[in-house]
């Protein structure tokens, strides 16, 4: 039993609590310009059949020759995982019969993977985190697509995915509810994006997740698992093992067992169905692929794949906690995804005054530009404000030339309008007044005119804010809010 | 025309420089001499166009100065090779009429150095057999025969058309393939000379698998120097098989005549079997005797494993088979029979287009890997196979350069004469010759005499990795002292 696991969310039953155990097969695709053993092209949405090689037709007396970017991207993720990284593995076949496997065997790992154990941290509600453990990962053929609406009596397949590369990852057993596996998929596919090993485009099957589920009383022995194959939306993943933990214990508590079998999640019901048992699982018959020989490199090779990783997002969330000062929420938030960590950075590079406005520009980023980006549903990589402008904006309320409510008036215009914030800032008259003289002014007018207001302000002191509001809405917000503060409680005495 | 064709290619490359014949006159003796000895079967496919226009077009390279090692001599292949635009069957009802649109990389360094393709030769569907009476073509002929008996023989297997057809004048050479003997025992049966490469000398591509860990291309021709001339063009390294191997390709010819003073020749003593013939011991003496008479040392030898081999052998070779032919099963190519659904249609595309030697050796593969005898089977066997490969290592560790052995443990038999009852009978012909497969050692086979009846008789040199070349010195040395054998043209 590994210690570090973190308990989970306990689900109530008719007889107590019941822990959900779950492992996870992930199915990535390796991002590469050619399959795993033939030159053929891996770009997705070609012409049926119109990236196939002889290789992946499995034409008589062809031969797999190993890509070596396929290697690379296999060994640089594992890193990403902090994970052993195998100097020598072994690629198997997985025969099987079925015609989207032309060869009659599947070119994969077995035994000797080219990645074994790791970890994974991933972050939790509350700002929490558990660490996942990794078991290894392997390197393997994609199979081919059948067709089954072309024709009234036959199917069709496409071999375009036949052999292209996936890097099978496969957790340790250590996931305990539906929250933690979901925050283990984002996770992973995070550190996939960054690495730029996958692109972790789950509607096109880039990523997709085969989950082991299972229920026991807390601390009690390990169930019979259940396999939910190939699915390929977190928020499914999440429905399925919340349906599938409350279906085991059901059986269970009726004083049924669990049969060990493949279900399938539909999710337009929300539940899972048998798919096949154990009985009819097939065998596989592996047996070290002839064609090839054992895959090889050295350390030196390892390293120098090391040194060059890009920042990892737990490093960057590390980096913006310790050096601007962010919570660990808005950390997680912004390298979540790298494309927004890449924005935030952008923002961060055009700063007047990083240490001053680091955070500042955090807030921005995270709740006006990606509340406003949610609500009308654009990507950050096609964010109407730019991060120079939002740099922009941030500095000028750093500065003191704009307040915090203007300074979303003028969000409004370059989000709408687009344009350079200081100029706009500049030509609308929106600088923020701090010319005391002229705050002065207008506080004197305004206690003036309303001479019974004055007497109840030095009554209750909390009064005075009718006075703040009053002077900024004669200075149509512009008035620096501080400096009309200290010249109401001068002129009011209080 | 008989002149043309009972040339070895030596003398036919010599002829062709000194312009006493052209590659046209040379193709079309083999054309004619193929059309008169059809009653062989060596050829399943004949290409006399292709031919004549091979040789046009080199005779008009060797018109002007050009060609290659290999300009205008005309070849057969084994249909086991891949050749673009000519139908390869591997002899198997389940290819159908496959035209591969690409060409193996063996044969396409053929026509790169200038040789001339006849058409393609018989052999046991996909390679297995021992007799070439698996051939979904029909068995081959053996030109050999028993003296003053009509009884057909068989050739070997499974290169039994190659054989077939160097030994009756058929084709100058032809390529061929082993996987546990299938170049020395049709050579040793048909008195031409067969040499089995080091693994990965020569590349797989394109050549239709049969046992990927223990195929290997390799040449037969009608002399020791013949075939080190094929070798070299057909050797060398491929990117597009990563099981061959990077090593720079010899000039083999040049090997041929080097003193074998001083050479440590290994006789190894489990080689001899219970039973043997005495004219096969006797053979054995006398190539010994021919070695030791040129200078080289006769030493016994130990290779303490040697009766694992074949037993060892029939676990590998099928269980890669079984996987290597999973890919025909009627979805993209060669014979469809069609099903109600696609699990019918492998059914009946496999039942029909397999031959019963061939769904053996699937079903005993497909046997030896399932879970729960894998351990007892698959693994056992490579673990046979790594002491096989160990005691060779000791032996050459021990300074011999080379091992003789007979190439089978009789000569020709004749058609329907064994296996009918119990295949294992047919698996006993590989006996000596499984074990270099196994180690991935390269062998040759050398015409070595006659039994009682007037059947050649082979003996086998095993050599070092990628030592090729002291396989040619020793062979040549065997030839020299043996004579040559031709058959009596009787078809």
């Amino acid at each position: 039993m590994n210690v570090s696991v973190k308990p989970g969310k306990l689900i109530k039953g008719q007889t107590g609590d019941w822990e959900v155990v779950i492992g996870m097969e992930i199915h990535a695709q390796v991002t590469s310009k050619s399959k795993l053993f033939s030159g053929a092209s891996t770009e997705f949405g070609g012409e049926p059949n119109s990236h196939v090689s002889l290789v992946d037709a499995a034409m008589p007396g062809m031969l797999p020759v190993i890509n070596e970017e396929c290697v690379r991207q296999a060994v640089r993720t594992g890193l990403g995982l902090n994970a052993q990284i195998n100097l020598r593995s072994v690629f198997d076949r997985k025969n099987y019969f079925y015609p989207d496997s032309p060869q009659g065997y599947q070119i994969s790992q077995y035994k000797s993977p080219i990645v074994g154990e790791g970890e994974v941290v991933v972050e939790l509600d509350g700002g929490k985190t558990a660490t996942i453990g990794i078991e290894r990962l392997h390197l393997e053929q994609d199979a081919g697509k059948l067709l089954h609406d072309q024709s009234p009596t036959m199917s069709y397949v496409d071999l375009n995915r036949c052999g292209v590369a996936l890097m099978e990852i496969v957790s340790k057993p250590d996931i305990r509810d539906s929250e933690q596996a979901k925050a283990y998929v984002t996770k992973l596919r995070s550190i996939l994006r960054y690495l730029g090993t996958c692109d972790g485009d789950m509607e096109k099957g880039s990523l997709r997740a085969d989950v082991n589920v299972s229920v026991r009383k807390p601390g009690g022995p390990l169930g019979t698992r259940c396999e939910i194959k190939n699915m390929n939306s977190i928020n499914f993943i999440g429905q399925a093992i919340e349906y599938e933990a409350r279906r085991q214990i059901e059986i269970i508590e009726d004083g049924g067992t669990i049969d060990q079998e493949t279900r399938l999640f539909d999710p337009n019901k929300g539940e899972t169905r048998s798919m096949r048992s154990k009985e009819e699982a097939h065998d596989y018959r592996y047996f070290p692929d002839p064609d090839l020989l054992p895959l090889e490199f050295t350390q030196s090779y390892v390293d120098e794949l090391k040194s060059k990783l890009p920042e990892l997002p737990d490093q960057k969330k590390a980096r913006f906690i310790e050096g601007l000062g962010l919570s660990p929420y808005d950390a997680s938030v912004l390298v979540a995804e790298r494309e927004s960590a890449v924005f935030y950075e952008t923002v961060l590079a055009g700063l007047a005054d990083k240490a001053r406005d680091g955070k500042l520009a955090a807030n921005w980023v995270i709740n006006e530009l990606f509340g406003r980006l949610n609500k009308e549903g654009h990507g950050i990589s096609d964010s109407p404000v730019s991060a120079a402008q939002l740099a922009a904006i941030v500095d000028l309320i750093g500065e003191g030339t704009i307040s915090g409510k203007i300074a979303k008036d003028l969000f409004e215009i370059v989000w709408t309008e687009g344009g350079d914030p200081r100029e706009l800032v500049e030509a609308r008259g929106m600088k923020q007044v701090t010319d005391l003289g002229a705050i002065e002014k207008v506080v004197d007018d305004i206690i003036a005119a309303n001479p019974d207001k004055v007497a109840q302000a030095k009554a209750k002191p909390q009064l005075a804010g009718w006075f703040v509001g009053q002077v900024m809405k004669q200075s149509g917000g512009k008035a620096n809010p501080q400096a009309v503060n200290d010249l109401l409680k001068a002129k009011l005495g209080i | 025309m008989t002149d043309l064709t009972s040339m070895t290619i030596a003398e036919a490359k010599a002829g062709l420089a000194n312009k006493s014949f052209t590659s046209l006159e040379l193709t079309d003796a083999h054309l004619a001499a193929m059309e008169a000895a059809r009653s062989l079967n060596a050829f399943v496919l004949e290409t006399p166009d292709q031919a004549r226009a091979m040789a046009r077009a080199i005779d008009a390279r060797i018109a002007k100065g050009e060609g290659g090692p290999l300009a205008g001599i005309p070849l057969g292949i084994k249909d086991l090779f891949a050749t673009k635009g000519v139908r390869t069957t591997a002899c198997s009802k389940i290819l159908g009429n496959f035209v591969p649109p690409y060409e193996s990389t063996v044969t396409s360094q053929l026509w790169r150095d200038g040789a001339v393709m006849l058409g393609k030769l018989n052999n046991d569907e996909f390679a297995m057999g021992s007799s070439n009476e698996t051939s979904c073509f029909g068995p081959v002929v053996n030109p050999w025969r028993r003296e003053g008996s009509n009884t057909t023989l068989v050739p070997g297997g499974s290169s039994g058309g190659s054989a077939s057809a160097v030994a009756a004048l058929l084709c100058m050479g032809a390529t061929a393939t082993d996987t546990g003997g299938s170049i020395r025992q049709p050579a040793a049966f048909t008195a031409t000379v067969g040499v089995k490469p080091t693994y990965g000398r020569c590349s797989r591509w394109g050549i239709v698998a049969f046992a990927s860990s223990l195929d290997q291309a390799g040449p037969m021709a009608r002399t020791v120097r013949d075939s080190a001339i094929l070798m070299r063009s057909m050797a060398g390294h491929d990117p597009k098989d990563t099981t061959s191997v990077d090593i720079g390709v010899p000039d083999y010819e040049a090997a041929i005549g080097k003193s074998v003073k001083g050479m440590k020749i290994g006789i190894p003593r489990e080689y001899r079997l219970d039973g043997m013939p005495t004219e096969i011991e006797k053979l054995w003496s006398e190539g010994a005797a021919w070695l030791k008479a040129a200078g080289a040392d006769l030493v016994e030898v130990s290779l303490p494993h040697t009766k694992y081999a074949l037993p060892a052998y029939y676990i590998v070779a099928p269980a890669e088979a079984s996987s290597n032919l999973a890919r025909y099963d009627g979805v993209r190519y060669g014979l469809r029979v069609p099903g109600r659904s696609i699990g019918e249609l492998y059914e009946n595309t496999r039942a029909e287009g397999f031959g019963d030697e061939v769904r053996r050796r699937v079903m005993i593969g497909t046997y030896v890997l399932s879970a729960g005898y894998y351990d007892a089977y698959y693994l056992r066997a490579q673990k046979v196979r790594t002491l096989i490969k160990k005691d060779f290592e000791d032996c050459f560790a021990k300074g011999i350069s080379a091992i003789l052995t007979p190439a089978t443990p009789s000569a020709a038999f004749g058609v329907g004469e064994k296996g009918g009852a119990d295949p294992v009978e047919m698996y006993l012909n590989d006996i000596f010759t499984v074990t270099v497969n196994m180690a991935g050692l390269p062998g040759i086979a050398v015409p070595a005499g006659k039994d009682a009846q007037g059947l050649p008789l082979g003996l086998q040199l095993i050599g070092r990795p990628f030592d090729e070349e002291t396989l040619f010195s020793l062979g040549e040395v065997v030839e020299q002292a043996a004579g040559r054998f031709t058959p009596q043209r009787w078809w």
